[in-house]
């Protein structure tokens, strides 16, 4: 299986490259802005503020770290599954210039204040209008190389791939309708309540459509390929994928409970986001039954210890979201910091995760090179999930406080705190945070330099590789 | 079968991804849009505050400060009544947030006069000593205005040109503070909301000094930014030298004054700890 005459993989070792100098970009700007929360004095207005600073963290993280890596992933897995070669590898050697381009004028003009305050969806219409041709010439290429297919069965991976491309487009394109005024300035075409509908509809959906079904496609095609076993069960990925893209588009006023938006559609969103659960984890239970016979391989096999550390982290993640959806407990939680040590954990732990072990499988292959150091993966490993861990642990901790705070009485029935007597004990948790985000950005430093090591001075691969 | 079939594949995805979009996303506008949630006391953004509005955008306010009070208790008892649909109605885009690292601000509008907001905008620290807000003193700068009309044309506010010529030789401090002035305050809520002292006020601690040190540590949380540390006055009057009744000190701690911008502290006090701060003021008064 491992042909590498045929398949354009220059276009993959790009955007696997510069996926990654998004992602650096993308935690060092985290760790910037938790310092700046902790130290107000951080905050140099008015380029380098919190509040502009904070969207770019998410952009990059997002579609610099994780579209970018997902582009070249599905590029790289697509050819394989089809047996076909990339449909039109100019096409793709555009996308990657304009791939990098969206994200360099995604991050300068967020620093100029050009922001729609839609999260996620915070882009002024022009670099918009840039995704939407990036999304486009990049689903035809994926699009067309399939129905080319030299291999008649699409495996479950393209399923969720094909899902990811339909799905992302329609999110975006509805979230971003705008009312131009300017170049540099336009307001949503929705209003209020009507407005932040759509927009959750949209926040919660990306979470679908980027940050699971992609990862999802990823791990399906290289737990397999690292272990060497067939996944567990094809049926169980064909239900779950299918109750999973169904069941998720309910769920986005799960963000707005207790808000002006209509109970009903507030009551749906929470029984979905519940039942959310039965999908989430046939895919994790997928995972597991895999391993059958195999768990000796999270001791030798790197590769698989990503793997199943990051889908555990998404069953983790899959079971916390949801109880985050009922109403009762949302009254008591949301709005603290509870919120981004929940995110966190789906990013650092499952996205990442799995994107490592992506790219720590992919990058030997293409470049015909075995791994620099084996110490260093481990390394790596353990500082990522270590930093993870503490950030997403005192976040919780923390948010449990404040809201326990927030919500104490005296018995007249008046409120026992001020705001600010919340806040300040939220500081020592932020200097917890930061430790942790530094922890994780250590971490990346250790795999960029050992993937930039393989690439440059890794020993040349045997030939007959376990594919 | 769909194994097989990329584009039947495809038209099907997208169709099971458009059901849970239709009921939840798209029928809402008719329920969201119901006639009967309209206040007719809820007026569109003039030019200034709608510039203002934008700066709050271009500065990304909304990543820390949320703008729906929820209908739970300690919800409405630090901010405000609580949010209603027919109060958004001109918010394009909405700003509700999802995080409060700072407070709500949907009720802010008329809490504090605009000498607090000149003040804590410029910097925080000096109004809220623990607070870890930036500070925005370049917002003094002044206001660039040449999209206004532009912009109340396109969401269709009313505007005269003698608000946009207003807009001259304005800040952009003065653009957010009248819009932070403006936010939550259509409603009359704060009226509605004024609990009126019932039945006997008597200071329950008078002359007792062992209360006079929590009282202190109150003012000092909750006055002092106003009235100053040695309450010689700021953004308040001087309390040094009172010469009001304890009665009529606790009602004005309690309800608040809105003619002179004093907030209402008895909800997030309550009756004890505005006895206290009386207590300490009192003590201070000799």
């Amino acid at each position: 299986m491992n042909q590498r005459e045929g398949y354009t993989d220059d276009v993959v070792k790009g955007f696997i490259t510069w996926s990654i100098i998004w992602g650096v970009v993308a935690v060092l700007l985290g760790v910037v802005i938790s310092l700046q929360l902790a130290f107000p004095q951080l905050n140099l207005p008015p380029y380098l503020t919190y509040g502009r600073l904070r969207p770019i963290h998410t952009n990059a993280g997002i579609f610099g770290w994780g579209i970018g890596s997902f582009m070249a992933f599905f590029i790289f897995i697509t050819q394989r599954l089809t047996k076909t070669r990339l449909w039109s590898p100019g096409l793709a050697r555009f996308q990657l210039y304009l791939f990098n381009v969206v994200i360099a004028l995604a991050a300068l003009t967020l620093m100029l204040g050009f922001n729609r305050s839609k999260e996620y969806a915070e882009l002024e219409w022009p670099v918009a209008l840039l995704v939407v041709v990036l999304w486009v010439i990049f689903s035809i290429n994926i699009i067309m190389t399939i129905i080319k297919r030299k291999e008649e069965q699409m495996y479950i991976s393209l399923w969720y791939i094909m899902a990811t491309l339909v799905g992302v487009a329609v999110l975006y394109l509805v979230n971003n309708a705008a009312i131009p005024i300017s170049l540099t300035k336009s307001y949503s075409a929705y209003a209020g309540a009507n407005d932040a509908n759509v927009q959750w509809w949209y926040g919660h959906n990306a979470v679908a459509m980027v940050l699971t079904t992609p990862p999802l496609a990823l791990f399906y095609y290289f737990l397999p390929k690292s272990t060497g076993v067939p996944i567990y069960s094809h049926r169980m990925g064909i239900i779950a994928f299918w109750s999973l893209v169904f069941m998720y588009l309910w769920t986005g006023a799960h963000h707005l409970l207790w808000t002006p938006v209509p109970d009903w559609v507030q009551t749906l969103a929470m029984a979905f986001s519940v039942m959310l659960i039965a999908p989430s984890w046939a895919a994790v239970f997928n995972g597991y039954f895999s391993m059958n016979g195999q768990w000796h391989q999270m001791r030798e096999n790197y590769l698989v210890k990503f793997l199943i550390f990051g889908v555990t982290f998404y069953g983790l993640q899959t079971l916390q979201g949801p109880s985050q959806a009922v109403r009762t407990f949302s009254a008591f939680i949301h709005y603290t910091d509870w919120i981004p040590g929940h995110v966190h954990m789906g990013t650092l732990g499952w996205v990442s995760l799995i994107l490592f072990a992506s790219i720590y499988y992919t990058v030997p292959k293409i470049y015909g090179r075995e791994i620099y150091s084996v110490g260093l993966v481990n390394l790596h490993f353990w500082l990522a999930v270590a930093g993870q861990l503490i950030f997403s642990i005192t976040m919780w901790v923390a948010g449990i406080q404040q809201a326990a705070m927030l919500h104490a009485t005296n018995p007249d029935g008046s409120l026992h705190y001020s705001f600010m007597e919340t806040l300040v004990e939220m500081y020592p948790y932020w200097h917890g945070r930061a430790l942790g985000g530094i922890i994780y950005f250590a971490s990346l430093l250790i795999f960029v330099y050992n993937i930039v090591k393989t690439v440059t001075a890794g020993k040349p691969a045997a030939v007959t590789q376990k594919a | 079968m769909l194994e097989k079939k990329p584009i039947i594949f495809l038209l099907i995805a997208t169709g099971v991804i458009l059901i849970g979009t239709v009921v939840t996303m798209i029928a809402p506008f008719k329920w969201i849009n119901d006639p009967k949630l309209k206040i007719a006391e809820v007026k569109p953004y003039t030019p200034l505050q709608l510039e203002g509005r934008d700066l709050y955008i271009r500065e990304g306010c909304n990543n820390c400060h949320t703008q729906t009070v929820r209908p739970l208790l300690a919800d409405v008892e630090r901010y405000g009544d609580y949010s209603k649909a027919g109060e958004f109605v001109y918010d394009q885009p909405h700003l509700w947030g999802s995080r409060r690292t700072g407070p709500d601000l949907a009720r802010i509008g008329g809490k504090y006069p605009d000498a607090w907001h000149y003040k804590h905008m410029a910097d925080p620290q000096s109004m809220v000593p623990r607070s870890n807000m930036p500070k925005y003193a370049f917002m003094q700068r002044p206001l660039d205005a040449s999209l206004a009309e532009r912009k109340m044309k396109a969401l269709g506010f009313p505007y005269s040109q003698a608000e946009l010529d207003a807009l001259k030789g304005k800040s952009e401090m003065d653009a957010m503070v009248a819009y932070l002035q403006k936010l939550g305050n259509d409603i009359p809520w704060r009226k509605a909301a004024r609990t009126t002292v019932a039945g006997d006020i008597k200071n329950p601690f008078r002359d007792d000094r062992s209360v006079l040190a929590e009282g202190k540590s109150i003012y000092d949380k909750e006055c002092a930014q106003c009235h100053g540390n040695d309450l010689k006055g700021g953004v308040g009057p001087s309390l040094a030298d009172l010469k009001q009744s304890e009665a009529d000190m606790f009602k004005i701690v309690f309800s608040g004054s809105p003619a002179g911008g004093m907030p209402a502290f008895g909800d997030i006090l309550g009756k004890e700890r505005v006895w206290k701060v009386v207590t300490y003021l009192k003590s201070r008064g000799h």
